[in-house]
């Protein structure tokens, strides 16, 4: 579980989080969504280390970001998995090399021992056989597979996706949806999804944190994203007409 | 202001390379991986440029010497002084900021265009020290290659001078031998290792901040060339000054 109390960060004298609480529970799909430019990513990365907030605590199963120390940081970061947008892969690493990273650079296992590891969640994301391929030569459904399983291969506690299926037709964008839920589940792990992709929202949306101007203007899950009657959290779901058909269609009882 | 700050940036970068260091076994392959890129990889190039300038010098030299007072053991002397003094620590090493210095550039501001440094970060491993340090130790054997760079401009010379007809075999290996001072050795290969850190940290420095997409990648690349030369230019002054004059 991941508490976030009254999170402040501002650039330039420009406050882009305004106190932000909320929680990320275990176990669940949980999802940052707003438009562009709502704080998604620097929450993020206020939660990643990668940014430290000027205000507000972060606390990492009930301990306090700031008050780890460095060793602890080291740890807590090793217990982390990452999904970025474009992949991240290391280009000129095969995808048995990308996916194997995190276990050679924080176990002492035996080659034997790395490959079967790494050959088992290939085998999760159905990516057997896409070994020895480079990123290069894969699709970019089967990158965000790769990054997946370098992201679960070292059984992480809290997996962080930044826009998971952005670039991806709907087919495979549903897949890649459906594949994190299921480690999730499968692993309890704390996923923590950002996305601004109204399909996801309803594929996977377990606990849903809505930002608006660095604002948490509404949370709940995606059959309460349906009913509510909050202007701005409508104002961003129902931008499309394909999504207000499908509410009118709830509200009936089809 | 601008410069100071990148000024300063560039030695807290050094800083952070040799911070919190990668894992051994891991390192062990990267640097390598790095001799392989941009040591192996550039042997090629050098010898064909060194061979070749080493012939001209000694052409030009040869062309020049109308005056019969003037012994034509002189092309030998002055092809030698010329390889060793300059044209193999400086005039490679500027090449090597357009081979290596580009590659490094582009590679690691690839990799920071496509958040793979980002990556390095979020699993906790100083992509500084994982990035650059394994490049500088690779960069230690650079050495080498102007001691190539060096024997073949010299072999060069040899070839375009006597087979050129110009001077005989005996001439040139006698002014070869001429007034030759061992420091003058020494000191080429103390400004090597110098352009060696320059030739790994600068466009390393250019790659890690760089900032936006592809385009600025290209941009970053030409920008660590021209600051590379710079500081190889006026660092080739300031070594001379000390150590030869």
């Amino acid at each position: 579980m991941i508490e976030i109390k009254n999170l402040h960060k501002g650039f330039g004298g420009e406050e882009i989080l305004k106190g932000i609480n909320f929680v990320f529970e275990t176990g669940k799909t949980n999802l940052i969504i707003g438009q562009s430019g709502s704080g998604k990513s620097v929450l993020l990365k206020c939660m990643l280390g990668l940014f430290k907030p000027e205000k507000g605590t972060i606390e990492y199963d009930g301990k306090a970001y700031s008050s780890f120390t460095d060793e602890e940081q080291r740890e807590l970061r090793t217990e982390v998995g990452m999904l970025f947008q474009g992949g991240a892969l290391f280009d000129s690493m095969t995808v048995e090399e990308n996916v194997m990273f995190p276990l050679r650079m924080f176990t002492k296992q035996r080659k034997r021992e790395l490959k079967s590891r790494v050959a088992e969640v290939l085998k999760r994301v159905n990516l057997e056989g896409s070994e020895n391929k480079f990123p290069s030569e894969i699709s970019g459904g089967m990158q965000k597979r790769v990054a997946i399983a370098r992201a679960i291969v070292n059984k992480p506690k809290y997996l962080f996706c930044d826009e998971p299926n952005s670039g991806l037709d709907p087919t495979t964008a549903t897949v890649i949806d459906n594949l994190i839920q299921e480690l999730t589940r499968e692993n309890d792990i704390t996923t923590v999804i950002i996305t601004h992709d109204m399909n996801s929202v309803l594929e996977i949306g377990e606990n849903i944190a809505f930002l608006k101007d660095g604002v948490l203007a509404w949370k709940g899950d995606k059959s309460q994203i349906f009913q509510t009657d909050d202007k701005t959290v409508t104002d961003f779901v129902y931008s499309s007409n394909l999504f207000k058909k499908v509410r009118d269609a709830q509200l009936k009882g089809h | 202001m601008s410069y100071v700050h990148s000024i300063g940036e560039y030695f807290l970068m050094i800083k952070g390379v040799f911070g919190r260091m990668t894992k051994r076994s891991v390192l062990r392959e990267l640097i390598f991986k790095e001799i392989n890129e941009l040591i192996i990889g550039s042997l090629g190039i050098v010898a064909f440029i060194s061979f070749f300038i080493g012939g001209v010098v000694a052409i030009q030299t040869a062309l020049n010497l109308n005056n019969p007072l003037i012994p034509k053991t002189l092309i030998a002397f002055a092809a030698r002084q010329s390889i060793i003094l300059e044209f193999a620590p400086t005039f490679i090493s500027i090449i090597m900021a357009g081979k290596v210095g580009s590659f490094i550039t582009s590679s690691i501001g690839s990799m920071r265009v496509t958040e793979q440094i980002d990556a390095l970060e979020v699993m906790g491993i100083n992509s500084l020290n994982y990035l650059i340090f394994p490049k500088i130790i690779a960069m230690l054997t650079y050495p080498f290659v102007i001691a190539i760079s060096m024997f073949l401009g010299i072999m060069g010379a040899y070839a375009a001078a006597v087979f050129g007809g110009f001077v005989g075999a005996d001439l040139f290996l006698s002014g070869l031998q001429d007034n030759f001072d061992g420091f003058h050795v020494i000191y080429a290969f103390i400004k090597t290792f110098i352009f060696a850190m320059i030739l790994a940290t600068i466009p390393a420095y250019h790659g890690y901040y760089m900032k936006g997409g592809a385009l600025e990648v290209g941009h970053a690349s030409t920008t660590s060339f021209v600051w590379t030369s710079v500081v190889l230019i006026i660092t080739n002054y300031l070594v001379t000054q000390l150590l030869l004059s």
